[in-house]
């Protein structure tokens, strides 16, 4: 069972990837993006991390796409032009591709660990909303307060980068 | 491959999805695209804690993705009004239109 979800699911995630990067209609990669995210909060339920799955939808599914669409829809993009094709360019992503196909099983199995199996219900950390909010709230409260802060630094700030200056 | 699923499996599907991610960064010239290529290096790295966390028994890789999920929201945030911004004055949002400060 664990290995249907993950083989489904790091395919679904992959694909949905490479289409974000690949189109070039930005609405196609918008939606695909929202694809992506969705796969990923799935595979946050195959590690038992299930607010983490939630907030991941609400979040960045819900609230960062929709912020994302608003800007397409705003700026009124157009599909890209090809830009010129350059060899040095092309040969360098090559190369990095090759070196990554080797060495991404390498790196990997030599973290400590790595070769642990994934069994479902034997978590040792159940990532509920109780334990993460018990969590947030002691240990890392005072983070917790600045992340508020700097939420409302940036929304001041968006409301200062996008005002138009004709009343001042 | 094949087998049991391990926290190795994990760790090469971050690797994978941060490399899309990246060539989704250095290849593209939208702006608009290079900061959802962003949202995917970031995704990547939130996955591989996760994982590494659930294998480990620690806790605390969790709240470390919570709040990179909430700075990641911000940083879309202004981001995008930047790119409005920028938008207005240029009427592109073609990475390399963007030379004015260049030398």
């Amino acid at each position: 069972m664990e290995q249907i979800f993950f083989w489904m699911l790091a395919a679904g995630l992959l694909i949905s990837a490479v289409t974000v990067v690949a189109v070039r209609n930005p609405v196609t990669n918008a939606v695909c993006l929202v694809s992506a995210l969705v796969f990923q909060a799935a595979l946050f339920i195959t590690l038992e991390a299930t607010f983490l799955a939630a907030v991941q939808v609400i979040v960045y599914a819900g609230a960062v796409m929709v912020l994302f669409l608003f800007v397409i829809m705003l700026l009124d993009v157009r599909v890209e032009v090809l830009g010129k094709f350059s060899w040095p360019k092309i040969a360098g992503v090559g190369l990095v591709l090759v070196l990554a196909l080797v060495g991404l099983p390498k790196l990997s199995s030599a973290f400590p660990f790595a070769g642990e199996v994934l069994h479902w219900g034997r978590a040792k950390v159940p990532g509920t909303a109780q334990d993460l909010g018990h969590l947030l709230f002691s240990a890392y409260g005072p983070l917790f307060l600045t992340t508020g802060v700097l939420l409302l630094v940036a929304t001041v700030g968006v409301v200062v980068l996008c005002r138009r200056d004709t009343e001042a | 491959m094949g087998g049991e699923i391990t926290l190795g499996h994990y760790l090469v599907l971050s690797g994978a999805l941060f490399l899309i991610g990246l060539a989704g960064v250095v290849l593209r010239r939208s702006l608009l695209v290079v900061m959802m290529s962003l949202e995917l290096l970031l995704n990547a790295a939130n996955l591989a804690l996760v994982a590494v966390g659930r294998f480990q028994g620690i806790p605390d890789p969790q709240v470390a993705v919570f709040f990179v999920i909430t700075v990641a929201a911000a940083e879309a945030a202004l981001g995008l009004a930047i790119l409005v911004a920028i938008f207005r004055i240029k009427k592109t949002t073609a990475a390399d239109q963007m030379a004015s400060l260049r030398f």
